[in-house]
């Protein structure tokens, strides 16, 4: 690498400054939201990147609405527990594509692999009308069914991925100590597994807090809006005023989460992302 | 298919299985009990993720070619009746709904081009960078993690005429009102949210060329430019392959950009945006579903060419993997 040439000071230097470029590219739509969110009604046509008055008044006035909680709550609830069970079913899956031999295990993934690809707005019709005859339109699992399913193919490939890491010679091991496998999956594997179940469920939590498509369809009043469907609907203190700053300062909260899980676990959603990537 | 008809039995039988698993791992005999106990928990293990899968997209779907097969609206409920293929007949016919095509297919190109580009740019950046890497890595993942619908809302006030302070660049007041300039800005959208993603997908291929032969390369006088295209790209090709499948099949459902941007004004609007208005506003279940299978079929399409592309490049695929 020497051939790219200059001293290592001056490669350092020029280094920092592609750096700056990929920190401006990554935070400047999130600062403005952030800036939004901190000015005040009359600040907003000044058009000026940081608020030249400071205000925490649409914070107030978000959590002064049962709309914006009641959103949150929802959010929060769905992404949870369509979390909890797509890494369920998903770990389960993905040990037996991993160690396991049996008939049908080629068509799965395939099956998986379909479902990546699919395009969700195909299943916004047919769900509409399912989720209407069945009374789960505009309800938790009416959301929670097709996260899972959609994170399902996400949780496979990434968790498979990580299996294949393990030292299974443990699982061996325990076998032969007389356990069966379904208690060598329990006793030995699952401990060793955690990291990549955890990375999985980051991975897939980020999934449904995402969602729009099927929030804003599946949904129609505040009972299971989730924040992203819930922006849309936000208005201002008169009609006729755009609601800038409380949408910004409801931006900002529900992006905290995904600020938090970056921070700290840079590491494992790059390996999570990447690692199902390499293998193809 | 033929493998849901298979997984309730298994899990009907599966109540033994525990119990012969214990014994016959001595040998490798035949179809041993120890294999099939193997079978057994397999299809256990996935019967409740297969079935999950299939019942909320593999039924629907075949509902949704039903529906639009019927004149179905809402609105009127009582004048629902088969009408064979009036519904498509409508669509394709639709100077709309080619317009949501053209410019489906228009943001699908455009943008997954300039990530392929920005994305490889920004690998070469996450892998190589001398200072920083962890804080580069970390920033990056800022919009591949933020909920689209956020970041779009800070692009519409970035233009919008009241509030942006990016407004007078395209040199109108108001360029979300405007077809060329709504639609460069939701490319900029999409192409802000989804490089990140692409380019850690092509950091995974950079992650397997070896340094040895970029260094003899270079030793050669290969020049950067000449080790990229020569010795970076033919290793990288199977990531680069999947990189773009999955971005193509995702750009060409964008919505979510769109319905905050321009809502489909102005002829900005994709066939997702199609499809939602209408089904939701439009209440026309027969129409929308119509939509909706046309897209599962553009869709499969799509992933039937690239898949044809993978297997040309199956050879590639195996070095690849064998690192």
């Amino acid at each position: 690498m020497a051939v790219i040439g200059g001293t290592t000071a001056g490669r350092k230097v020029r280094w920092s400054i592609v750096d700056i470029v990929v920190l401006v590219y990554a935070l400047i739509p999130v600062l403005w939201t952030l800036s939004l969110s901190f000015k005040t009604t009359e600040g907003f046509t000044d058009k000026s990147f940081f608020p030249t008055e400071w205000t925490f008044q649409n914070y107030k006035d978000i959590f002064s609405t049962n709309e914006f909680i009641r959103a949150l709550v929802n959010s929060i609830g769905i992404a949870i527990i369509a979390t909890l069970i797509a890494v369920v079913l998903g770990t389960m899956a993905a040990y037996a594509i991993a160690r396991l031999e049996f008939p049908g295990k080629r068509l799965l993934v395939g099956v998986s692999l379909l479902i990546a690809m699919f395009p969700q707005v195909s299943l916004v019709s047919p769900l509409f009308e399912m989720e209407r005859n069945l009374g789960l339109f505009d309800t938790w699992p009416g959301l929670i069914l097709p996260y899972i399913t959609f994170a399902l193919p996400l949780a496979i490939y990434t968790l498979s991925a990580f299996f294949r890491e393990i030292p299974w010679e443990l699982e061996k091991a325990a076998k032969m100590d007389g356990a069966t496998p379904a208690q060598a999956f329990r006793k030995v594997i699952a401990p060793l597994a955690m990291p990549g179940v955890f990375t999985t469920a980051i991975l897939v939590f980020i999934f449904c807090w995402n969602d729009f498509l099927f929030a804003i369809s599946l949904t129609s009043t505040e009972t299971s809006r989730t924040v992203p469907a819930a922006l849309s609907f936000f208005t201002g203190s008169s009609q006729f005023e755009t609601p800038v700053g409380t949408i910004s300062a409801a931006a900002v909260i529900i992006t905290i989460p995904i600020i938090l899980f970056v921070l700290f676990f840079q590491r494992r959603i790059v390996a999570g992302l990447t690692s199902g990537a390499v293998k193809g | 298919m033929s493998e849901l008809a298979s997984e309730p039995s298994a899990q009907g039988v599966d109540t033994e299985s525990r119990v012969p698993a214990v014994e016959p791992k001595k040998g490798k005999q035949g179809l041993s009990e120890g294999k099939l106990a193997e079978r057994r928990l397999g299809w256990l293990l996935c019967a409740p993720a297969a079935f999950v899968m299939i019942a909320v997209t593999g039924w629907p779907i075949i509902y949704s070619v039903w529906l639009s097969l019927q004149r179905y609206d809402l609105r009127f409920p009582d004048q629902q009746q088969f009408v064979g293929l009036d519904n498509y007949i409508a669509v394709l016919t639709d100077q709309y709904w080619w317009t949501a095509v053209g410019i489906t297919t228009l943001l699908t190109v455009v943008s997954v081009v300039i990530e392929l580009v920005l994305g490889m740019i920004l690998a070469l950046i996450m892998h190589r960078t001398l200072v920083g890497r962890g804080l580069v890595r970390t920033v990056s993942l800022i919009p591949y993690g933020i909920v689209t619908v956020v970041a779009a809302f800070s692009w519409l006030y970035a233009w919008d005429a009241n509030t942006g302070y990016l407004n007078g660049l395209f040199g109108t007041e108001a360029p979300l009102t405007q077809q060329i300039p709504s639609l460069l800005i939701i490319v900029l959208a999409e192409v802000w949210k989804t490089t990140p993603f692409m380019a850690l997908l092509l950091m995974a291929g950079l992650a397997l060329v070896p340094d040895d032969l970029l260094k003899a390369a270079s030793m050669d006088g290969a020049t950067a430019w000449q080790r990229f295209t020569k010795v970076m790209v033919p290793v990288m090709k199977p990531a680069i392959l999947v990189a773009l499948l999955f971005r193509t099949l995702d750009a060409f459902r964008i919505f979510d950009n769109i319905f905050v941007l321009t809502a489909g004004a102005n002829d900005t609007g994709s066939v997702s945006m199609q499809t939602y208005n209408n089904l939701i506003k439009g209440l026309n279940l027969g129409i929308g579903s119509t939509m909706s299978v046309l897209i599962f079929i553009a869709v499969a399409i799509i992933a039937f060419v690239f898949i044809k592309l993978f297997g040309a490049s199956a050879p590639g695929g195996d070095q690849g993997g064998k690192r």
